[in-house]
């Protein structure tokens, strides 16, 4: 492998990374709210508003309803809006996260729902306010499921750059497209996968310990 | 104390309709410690759950302490929980939390001081014997370690009714009398007036002194305790007693009266 390949593979990875992480951080400023209120709003539960909960959960589907790439398409005059191009990695995040933020927000309403109803019960119980039994009861004993939650939507969100790469926001997917893809270069595809399975690897694994150390953490005896 | 006057609680499904709590009025004197007994199916847990609005009930007034609990609003009722200890069947302890935590949380919701806080847990935890238990998590503790962590968070903020879910249907006999005689010391200590519920009868005679007998949604029969054993009225109590006497003679039977 020569040197080019290399500052193209690490330029690719690092513009992935970037868009990635930001994304991801975006989505969940907008997604963990989304998927709370997507549960406390149910019927019965501490911020009871079933109508209100019909509305956001339809909005939510709507969101999902557009292929990726079509979303990404749609939202790039926000992006310009926002950052002023259309082009790189910067104005990918806009629709990146935004086209994010519904998923996870579905997957985090996953989570909290696995959390017993009781414990919730106990906490209303004492009297505690919905938003202390939100802090500090319902995303608390979450916690583990939704480290596994984030890590799924983190991959998904690999998976999706590549495809705004192919519409120009740089990366790993870009590569793998205009190098890989359009020149015909076997090389840069096959090192352009091994980097993409070693990322997701990571996240994986990554996650998994999190998971398991705060698992471990409550379970631990001495 | 706690005085029940005409509750109802109807379940509508698409199906049926089930009256769960049906016209029941209950008089609970201060300091009392009052079980409720009946079959499965009977609405005592739906009942019980309607004094602090876990449930709410369809019509009817529940008064605690003098101020009436269903005229509440949402604010109201929240401080009025506050000093309603409630313990739980399933213990519904927080598994984040430490022992410590779990019994602080109510306390925290309640606003104290911090300071406040600690000493008030240590002395509960010393209380229910869990003084070596501050650090763990609940899911290191056993069954009769957990549901003392439950009595101990119920009781941190100095209530003065606790309501009792079926607090020791799910642990061992030799747990369920240390629990029961837990709530008994509280009881006298405290003075704390205890509802609970139960489908054990063991229960019913350990520590209760009045009773109520639910069936279908009403109330059968109520009175002292050993009223019930000497002379039940109501085909629930007949059941009841009737079971326990036909597995003592079938033991008379099979292994003589012990002469």
């Amino acid at each position: 492998m020569n040197r080019d390949l290399w500052d193209l593979l690490l330029t690719g990875l690092g513009e992935t990374m970037y868009m990635v992480i930001l994304a991801t951080a975006i989505a969940l400023l907008i997604g963990l709210p989304l998927g709370v209120i997507l549960v406390v709003t149910e019927k019965g539960n501490v911020w009871e508003a079933p109508r209100f909960n019909r509305v956001l959960g339809t909005v939510i589907n709507v969101l999902r309803s557009f292929p990726s790439i079509i979303l990404i398409v749609v939202l790039l005059p926000l992006a310009r809006l926002i950052v002023g191009t259309t082009l790189g990695a910067t104005a990918a995040i806009v629709p990146l996260s935004i086209g994010s933020a519904p998923f996870l927000a579905r997957i985090i309403e996953n989570c909290l729902k696995e959390v017993n109803f009781g414990k919730i019960e106990a906490a209303m119980a004492v009297g505690a306010s919905p938003l202390r039994i939100i802090t500090k009861v319902l995303i608390p004993e979450a916690l583990p499921s939704l480290v596994r939650g984030l890590t799924i939507a983190v991959i998904a969100i690999i998976g999706f750059t590549a495809v705004a790469g192919a519409i120009g926001a740089g990366g790993l997917g870009s590569l793998a497209i205009r190098f890989g893809y359009l020149r015909y270069r076997d090389d840069i595809m096959l090192a352009t996968i091994i980097v993409l399975v070693i990322l997701v690897q990571g996240v994986q694994w990554g996650g998994d310990y999190i998971a398991g150390y705060i698992n471990r953490k409550r379970y631990k005896f001495d | 104390m706690i005085s029940i006057r005409d509750l109802n609680k109807r379940y509508v499904t698409p199906h049926s309709t089930v009256t769960a709590v049906d016209s029941v009025s209950l008089e609970v004197a201060r300091g009392d410690i009052y079980g409720i007994i009946g079959f499965s199916g009977a609405g005592k847990s739906t009942l019980i759950r309607c004094l602090n609005r876990l449930e709410e009930p369809d019509s009817g007034s529940v008064v605690i302490g003098g101020r009436d609990i269903t005229a509440m609003d949402k604010n109201q009722l929240r401080l009025a929980r506050q000093k309603i200890g409630m313990i739980f069947q399933q213990f519904n302890l927080l598994d984040a939390k430490t022992v410590f935590d779990n019994v602080a949380f109510p306390l925290e919701a309640a606003g104290y001081p911090r300071e406040k806080i600690r000493r008030r847990v240590e002395e509960f935890l010393n209380l229910v014997g869990l003084e070596d238990k501050h650090r763990a998590y609940p899911l290191q503790l056993s069954g009769g370690q957990k549901q003392r962590v439950g009595i101990a968070r119920a009781l941190a903020n100095e209530p003065e009714v606790i309501l009792s879910d079926e607090a020791t249907s799910a642990l061992d006999p030799q747990t369920t009398y240390s629990i029961l005689e837990l709530l008994k010391d509280i009881n006298k200590k405290f003075g704390v007036t205890i509802v609970l519920i139960t489908h054990e009868l063991d229960v019913l005679h350990h520590i209760c002194n009045q009773m109520a007998v639910m069936e279908k949604g009403r109330i059968v029969e109520q009175g002292p305790v050993d009223q019930f054993f000497l002379n039940p009225e109501s085909d629930t109590a007949k059941r009841f007693v009737g079971i326990l006497q036909s597995f003592q003679s079938q033991r008379l039977y099979r292994e003589g009266a012990g002469i």
